[in-house]
């Protein structure tokens, strides 16, 4: 198992060089001088001379990214053009949300997946089944964006003054506070890593809640990442609700089955013990595979909903130009995925010997 | 009784089972879904709008109209709509104009963007990974290598990266969906290529003296069809939905293109006073896609019975 994951380890080393190549192009290829674009057209030539050598915009383009990488490494990923913070700053600020959202949207998708997938195969070609799988297939053909603005107008307006009221937008509820963990916790010398984690679980509604006993907070924080996460997930849903379906009846056709049957076990225990387990692993890599589709709906979901996340900040940025936070969020959210579909393999080889042995 | 003295029934055409043809074969497995069926009739549909859409809408999708009423709901004569106002299936937009004919025109300009990117994507990335697989050794590794980078990033976000670079707009958005397919298409190619080249009938042609070129296309490249054909619909039902995508955030398509992920941004902020105009854009998009997964999965089943669910 060990030996599994170093040689995956080593296979993933020309990806991660690949996507830093990837993202410090991205801010090579961006038109027009970069003195300019930051100081503004009427920059004379030694400041932008000066500027160059600060920046080191001087040096040849491999020494340029071998500072670049360089950098990341220490964990400096330079500074937002727009406001001047550190781009570390801003992902400890935007990135707890999005986890946040992927996570919940997960919880959600791979739950009524399995579910409606396993159900569905139960009554084989029965109208449940029929039903089950159009609705399947209208989940994956939905615009996420769209879902989104459907579920807050019910849930808002519709269903406004009943118990199924959820609020359309925000994050919080006015009147509700998050309380930087620093501060409440008493800790002033906080630096690097370690201030980074502070402000990452600050940050987060959900665990800031949790670990500050705030469950005021806790369950605001909740009760607006449901429609969000319905939103997000819903593509999940569906295809894990189709890649259930067909691994279990898949499984069910096979001869152990049968056996299992043959030597007397209940069939709820048949498919619990049985089945289940072995058309999991299908459903597990399907479940990783999707971070990708749940990340690239977070982006639009949050701006529909005007949740602090990485996609809104990201779209604020493309859109005013801001490229070192498009660069910094770029990497982060290509490791992330990359990362995850580490973690898809190792409990692939987990769930079945034979993948170890290749 | 010997053998010659048992009658022996003529082979004629009349006498023999006529076998059907490989079309004919698999358009009855296509046509045995009924979800495929289903499938097939809504994309009919969306091709008669995209054609005929100067026909069928009944105002200009662009001009605005005049004595209406922004954001109006729909007025149908058959609901009861009075003679003397003019008749607005789904109602005016937040420019006055006629919201059925601007969906009407963007069942084309969809079309369009789906055929177009997902042509561009499969010409390159068919091209790519014919090279790689046909090549092989490092220029197989390099072109494979490079491509799994891009496959290193979500799907959307690349396309929003790309487009970040590009700057906004229809054209460079359509380039970012198609630069994200991509690798889809030449691992697609790859596969078929290494399959079938080292087979016999390659050998033989090459010793009848074709040239490495052609054998690469009219040899090999055939047997890639059937999974690029396949691969080809679902991506198109990604390529629109991405394209939308990307209108809606505002780095696709720009006012006043009658593009469906445009239209429902424009009015994403009247969702609560004006509903239909959220809405309809988003059941025309989600049409367009459902029909190009739903012909997608049953030509998969169709062409090639290997690929299917047991179901």
């Amino acid at each position: 198992m060990i030996q599994f994951l170093i040689r995956r380890l080593f296979l993933i080393l020309p990806v991660l060089v690949g996507i830093l190549l990837v993202t410090f192009t991205i801010t090579r290829l961006v038109p027009g001088d970069p003195c300019y674009v930051m100081l503004g057209e009427r920059a004379t030539e030694s400041t932008c001379n000066d500027f160059k050598a600060r920046f080191g915009l001087d040096k040849s383009i491999p020494e340029q990214f071998g500072r670049y990488v360089l950098n990341l490494l220490k964990g400096d990923f330079g500074n937002s053009l727009k406001d001047r913070r550190p781009i570390t700053t801003v992902i400890a600020e935007r990135l707890p949300m999005t986890f946040e959202l992927t996570f919940f949207a997960m919880i959600f998708s791979s739950t009524f997946g399995i579910l409606l997938g396993v159900i569905s195969a139960l009554n084989r070609n029965s109208i449940i089944d029929t039903l089950t799988m159009l609705g399947a297939n209208m989940g994956v053909s939905m615009p996420v964006f769209w879902l989104g603005l459907l579920l807050a107008y019910v849930f808002a307006l519709v269903l406004k003054d009943t118990p199924f009221q959820l609020p359309p937008s925000g994050r919080l509820s006015s009147g509700i506070s998050m309380a930087p963990l620093t501060k409440v916790w008493g800790i002033q010398d906080a630096t690097g890593v370690k201030a980074f984690g502070l402000s990452f679980l600050s940050n987060s509604a959900i665990l800031n809640g949790l670990l500050t006993s705030n469950y005021k907070l806790f369950f605001d924080a909740l009760k607006h990442l449901i429609l969000p996460a319905v939103a997000v997930g819903t593509i999940s849903l569906s295809v894990i609700a189709r890649m259930t379906r067909s691994a279990l009846l898949d499984v069910l056709g096979q001869d152990f089955i049968r056996t299992a049957r043959a030597k007397g076990l209940r069939y709820s225990v048949v498919i619990r013990r049985h089945a289940l387990r072995n058309a999991l692993i299908p459903i597990v890599t399907i479940i990783g595979l999707q971070t990708g589709g749940l990340l690239s709906g977070a982006v639009l979901t949050e701006t529909i909903f005007s949740l602090p996340g990485v996609g809104s900040k990201m779209v604020e940025a493309i859109l005013g130009r801001d490229y070192p936070v498009v660069q910094g969020f770029s990497v982060v959210i290509a490791l992330i995925f990359v990362f995850t579909n580490l973690i898809v393999d190792a409990s692939y080889a987990y769930l079945d010997p034979r993948v170890r042995v290749k | 009784m010997s053998l010659q003295e048992k009658e022996v029934p003529i082979l004629s055409s009349e006498t023999i089972r006529e076998t059907a043809s490989p079309f004919v074969i698999m358009s009855r497995r296509f046509f045995r879904h009924s979800s495929a069926r289903l499938g097939l009739f809504l994309l009919g549909i969306l091709v008669v709008c995209a054609v005929f859409a100067e026909q069928i809408a009944p105002y200009d999708p662009i001009v605005p109209l005049k004595n209406v009423k922004r954001r109006d709901t729909a007025c149908i004569r058959i609901f009861g709509c009075p003679a003397e106002e003019s008749q607005h299936l789904m109602g005016i937009d937040g420019n006055s104009r006629d919201l059925f004919s601007r969906i009407i025109f963007g069942a084309r300009l969809s079309l369009q963007i789906g055929v177009s990117t997902i042509s561009f994507a499969i010409v390159v990335g068919g091209l790519l990974g014919a090279i790689a697989g046909f090549v092989g050794g490092w220029v197989d590794d390099l072109i494979m290598r490079i491509l799994d980078v891009l496959l290193a990033f979500p799907s959307l976000l690349l396309a929003i990266a790309i487009v970040a670079v590009l700057g906004p707009g229809l054209i460079n958005a359509l380039l970012a969906i198609a630069i994200v397919q991509i690798p889809v298409y030449a691992r697609v190619v790859r596969a078929s290529v290494v399959s079938v080249k080292e087979l016999d009938f390659i050998s033989a042609s090459r010793a009848l003296g074709a040239s490495e070129i052609r054998i690469l296309f009219s040899r090999i490249m055939p047997n890639a069809l059937t999974p690029l054909i396949v691969q080809g619909t679902l991506g198109i039902a990604t390529a629109i939905l991405s394209a939308a995508a990307l209108s809606f955030l505002g780095l696709g398509a720009e006012f006043p293109t009658p593009e469906w992920g445009l239209m429902l941004g424009e009015e994403r902020n009247s969702v609560f006073n004006a509903p239909h105009l959220v809405f309809y854009p988003g059941i025309a998009i989600m049409i367009t896609v459902l029909s190009f997964n739903l012909v997608g999965d049953g030509l998969r089943d169709a062409l090639d019975p290997r690929l299917s669910n047991v179901n």
